[in-house]
């Protein structure tokens, strides 16, 4: 049984505690079944499911520690535990930066379980391929996807009177059909909570229609373009520059956010007013976890389960950088709150849909997706990748014909300072992002790839 | 939910081929329970059978069973500091089976006869569910028994013997010398990985495998607090298939490049890396931007290992040729009709790839893939035409192959084993040449020392390549150091464009310990080696901003 109650992983990490000889002490407990299913060329290629139950214990003495695991949960094997973290933190070096546990948090109630998906069994996985290959292969098209579900729990508790526990389910599914001469792509990607509120069928008539109306793509020359980037492919180039957001490497000076002469540039207006980015573990599109590292998505910048509280942060307001994370090693020594970096974030848009925004565009590009995304200057945040699987010419609120796939050479930094207009956000990845529409996206070079 | 937990590093990115994360696999233990032997083979060998027989009396076709310890030591440092020690041990079985015509998967952390058998019931059942959609059965090429056999890398210093004080100590040294020649920050590390395999398959195969794999690395950054300004140098080694006789810097092993640099074989001296590292990263704080246009490059082999990999190891996978990824790291320009042409010019008739899985110290190198084929070497590109693919038994026969080529490939027990690159590598040139003698043919060029930032489009035409450390080349001298450099290219066009490679005396290996691929995402270790090569006419940008 690898996905265990409150009640039954509390038993487990008190008896742990109680074994404790170490000034300080803390357990996690986690515990997950992951099934998966493949397909490619309208069959399925791999599918297989998973199961991990683990205790992971941390001894600490003064500024050393020392953590242990194990998958075995009787009382004998329990204590051995405890002993041999206590023996690695006697070894190990002292960690100058240690900082002492927290002790008892209020953590927000968050709805990330659901039922639905804990039920999901082979048959239920292989009947959502089925889904998704056949109306492809009737209409003559190829379909490759991948769907992953997951059910898990993460509970944590220490000596100084903390216990935290989380059960949360996951579902993501992506899809891409081609056309059987090679020369059309269309993708689309899902991911929930609760398994009832996914349509895969749906979502498989997306990737269709933007694999039949990319054929053929014409060649535009490189250079600046208005840009709609659907959520799709917005949302990598957002969760870079979240992920930079640490204040350790701003007042560094390594950082985007570090400021010529020193300093950082935590209250300045670095994007478009109308950029307003916040977390909010209790939102119920992207419930996150109460705490982190506890069985949500995985955080920025490793997440951590030091047990801190999650709770709604402003990342940016009106354009203003409001808040950065912290190590809580970094907020004592900077005499600040520890904010943890978020399991997800809410880019708040507007109302109008993706169409709408196509419909308001004299000459643009609309971008389902983008792909092989790296840092190439991180002082600017300038980052490379491609456009794939449906790119399009705008031209008087019209999509007139698919283009050839460019790459780009762009700072999310840059993009935010030229947002022309966002739509309403959608779910992707475990944010909320809306549409955007950019002017002067910078495009290098063209690609011949489909 | 994550299956597993991804620990974010911090300057690692310039490493990893795809994944700028570092997965941890499995359990904390301490350094000490790394030496502990694992169950004995015997032991092994009784629940593989238990595995085989559960499969075969519920009516599997074909089973193999993984038995693995994967076992990490990670030591993490920053400037004066250890930031995190970790061992980490996995253990498991993983066991995959053919029913009804269908591939089928499960694994479990239950290493216990009874766990064994519930999970192979569950690969059966997994199986048996998909076969009601399957369009065709899967046929595995053919691969006789090898009986009870065994393999392990030739290390001569076991990297889980060496106390973690000696590697802290080493580290510390690294980053001291750092900061006294510049460095404002600096972060080092040591990555050893030791996979303890046991293969078993119903073709009658019984296969033990000790595989270790080694990874110094660091990145320097020097800071201009006033102008707002940093920079940032990472290390000129290369994960090796080798234990800690790896970071001995032995002369012999060091090839002396131009400014200083210095070329690393099989032996790395990670102090003297990282003074130049820090002097040069310092230097690019001031250093003139690159002026965009036509370059002919002179590229060292510890940056153009990644453009090996990015555009003939990926393009060449089968895999990928036939749509197997196409939902994630895409499909691939090197289709099936240029194959069978025998006449795709994929390179200039310079260009010799091969492909292996047995080159002595690589990250490829082992004795068996994951079912159960014994390691070998083959041409991919022969006098610039594209003659062959990387596949597996499941697809071999598609190029009208008898026999899988043994690149099969699993990350941790509880992953399925997929077709993953071997060791793809540029053979060096046949006529006598230095990195010297090549710079002096170039009139208007840039070298290009160590990997940088790296992107490629979906089927491996357009891509983007920057580097560590750029030296601009003026009449067959260089002439200082150049910053922003990027250049962007199109797979053939770039490979035709090679008319010079330095010979055997400047040939070395480049790794990743950390090449992403597949659905769940896993991780692989793959080699590239070649000499110093020359690329005439490539387009350089300038990746500068202002924000």
């Amino acid at each position: 049984m690898a996905v265990l109650s409150k009640e039954e992983a509390k038993q487990i990490i008190d008896k742990v505690l109680a074994f404790s000889k170490a000034d300080e002490t803390s357990a996690n407990l986690n515990g997950s079944r992951t099934g998966n299913i493949r397909y490619a060329r309208n069959s399925v290629s791999t599918s297989g499911e998973t199961t991990n139950l683990s205790l992971s214990v941390t001894s600490v003495f003064g500024k050393k520690s020392g953590t242990a695991t194990i998958n075995e949960f009787d009382d004998k094997s329990l204590e051995k535990t405890v002993r041999r973290a206590e023996e690695i933190a006697h070894l190990a070096p002292d960690n100058p930066e240690y900082v002492g546990m927290l002790g008892q948090q209020n953590y927000l109630d968050v709805k990330s379980f659901a039922p639905s998906t804990d039920a999901i069994n082979p048959d239920f996985r292989a009947e959502a391929a089925f889904k998704s290959i056949d109306p492809c292969a009737k209409k003559d098209l190829t379909a490759a996807g991948y769907w992953e579900d997951s059910t898990g729990f993460a509970a944590m508790g220490n000596t100084k009177g903390l216990f935290g526990y989380n059960a949360a389910t996951s579902v993501d599914f992506s899809i891409t059909v081609r056309t059987n001469d090679g020369l059309g792509s269309g993708y689309a990607v899902r991911d929930v909570n609760d398994v009832s509120k996914l349509d895969v069928a749906l979502a498989t008539e997306v990737a269709i229609q933007k694999a039949q109306a990319s054929s053929k793509a014409r060649a535009l020359e490189p250079g600046k373009y208005t840009v709609i980037l659907e959520p799709t492919a917005a949302v990598d180039l957002l969760q870079n520059m979240m992920g930079s957001m640490d204040a350790r490497n701003a007042d560094e000076g390594r950082s985007f956010l570090g400021k010529k002469g020193g300093g950082t540039r935590l209250g300045e207006k670095l994007f478009d007013e109308r950029v307003n980015i916040y977390s909010d573990p209790q939102n119920l599109e992207i419930p996150g976890s109460p705490f982190g590292g506890g069985g949500g998505r995985f955080a920025f910048g490793g997440g951590g389960s030091d047990g801190r509280a999650q709770e709604k942060v402003v990342w940016v307001e009106n354009g203003v950088v409001k808040n950065m994370y912290y190590s809580r090693y970094w907020a004592e020594k900077k005499g600040v709150k520890a904010i943890p970096p978020p399991t997800g974030f809410i880019f708040a848009g507007g109302n109008e849909s993706l169409a709408d925004l196509i419909k308001g565009t004299e000459k643009g590009i609309l971008v389902t997706r983008l792909w092989y995304i790296r840092a190439v200057d991180p002082q600017t945040l300038l980052y490379t990748g491609l456009t794939r699987d449906g790119t399009f010419y705008i031209e008087n609120g019209v999509i007139k014909y698919p283009v050839k796939n460019f790459r780009f050479n762009e700072s999310p930094v840059i993009m935010l300072n030229n947002l022309e207009a966002a739509g309403k956000p959608m779910r992707q990845g475990g944010n909320l992002v809306p549409p955007l529409k950019i002017r002067d996206f910078t495009f290098t070079s063209l690609s011949d790839a489909v | 939910m994550k299956r597993r937990d991804f620990m974010q590093m911090t300057g690692m990115g310039m490493g990893a081929l795809m994944l700028p994360s570092v997965p941890i696999f499995g359990s904390n233990v301490s350094s000490e329970h790394l030496l502990e032997p694992g169950i004995d083979v015997a032991l092994k060998k009784r629940y593989a059978d238990i595995a085989l027989n559960a499969t075969k009396s519920k009516g599997a076709t074909y089973t193999d069973v993984r038995i693995g310890r994967y076992l990490q030591q990670f030591v993490f440092t920053r400037e004066r500091q250890v930031q995190n020690i970790v061992n980490a041990e996995s253990f498991g079985v993983g066991i995959r089976v053919i029913a009804n015509g269908t591939w089928g998967f499960s694994a479990t952390s239950d290493v216990t006869p009874e766990g064994i058998a519930k999970c192979a019931e569950t690969a059966v059942a997994i199986a048996k569910a998909n076969s009601k959609f399957q369009k065709d059965p899967v046929v595995l090429a053919p691969q006789k028994g090898v009986a009870e056999v065994s393999w392990k890398t030739p290390i001569k210093k076991n990297a889980f013997e060496i106390p973690t004080a000696q590697k802290i100590d080493l580290l510390m040294n690294v980053n001291g010398k750092a900061m006294e020649n510049g460095a404002g920050f600096v972060t080092s590390n040591i990555f050893s990985v030791n996979e303890q395999k046991y293969f078993a398959s119903s073709d009658g195969s019984y296969i033990d495998q000790d595989i270790h794999r080694i990874w110094p690395t660091f990145t320097v950054t020097a800071i201009d607090k006033a102008a707002g300004k940093f920079k940032t140098r990472g290390a000129l080694s290369s994960p090796m298939g080798m234990g800690y006789e790896y970071l001995d810097g032995l002369a012999a092993e060091k090839i002396a490049g131009p400014n200083g640099t210095v070329g690393y074989r099989s032996s790395y001296d990670m102090v003297e890396d990282a003074i130049l590292a820090a002097k040069q990263a310092k230097e690019k704080l001031t250093t003139k931007s690159v002026l965009p246009g036509k370059y002919d490059l002179v590229l060292d082999p510890n940056h153009l290992g990644l453009t090996i990999h990015e555009s003939v190891g990926h393009p060449t996978e089968l895999d990928r040729v036939l749509g197997y990824e196409a939902n994630y790291a895409g499909t691939s320009f090197a289709t099936l009709d240029k194959w069978e042409s025998k006449k795709f010019n994929y390179g200039s008739k310079l260009v010799n790839i091969v492909a292996d899985r047995i080159q002595p110290h690589t990250l490829g190198a082992v004795g068996f893939d994951d079912e159960g084929v014994p390691a070998k070497e083959w041409d991919i590109i022969k006098d610039g035409i594209l003659v062959n693919y990387q596949a597996i038994r499941d697809q071999v026969k598609i190029i009208g192959g008898k026999e899988s080529n043994g690149c099969c490939y699993a990350d941790n027990w509880d992953s399925v084993q997929f077709q993953r690159m071997p060791n793809i590598s540029l053979r060096p040139g046949t006529e006598k040449r230095s990195v010297l003698d090549m710079i002096k043919g170039v009139e208007k060029g840039i070298y290009i020392i160590g990997a940088g930032s790296y992107s490629i489009d979906q089927q491996r035409y357009n891509f983007q390549f920057g580097g560590q450390v750029f030296y601009e080349i003026k009449k067959g001298e260089i002439v200082g150091m150049l910053d922003d450099v990027a250049y962007q290219s199109n797979t053939q066009e770039f490979w035709n464009s090679c008319t010079q490679i330095c010979d055997k005396d400047d040939y070395r290996t480049f790794g990743s310990f950390f090449d992403g691929k597949g659905q769940p995402s896993q991780i692989s270790a793959v080699a590239h080696g070649s000499a110093t090569t020359r690329f005439d006419g490539v387009n350089v940008i300038n990746t500068g901003r202002k924000i």
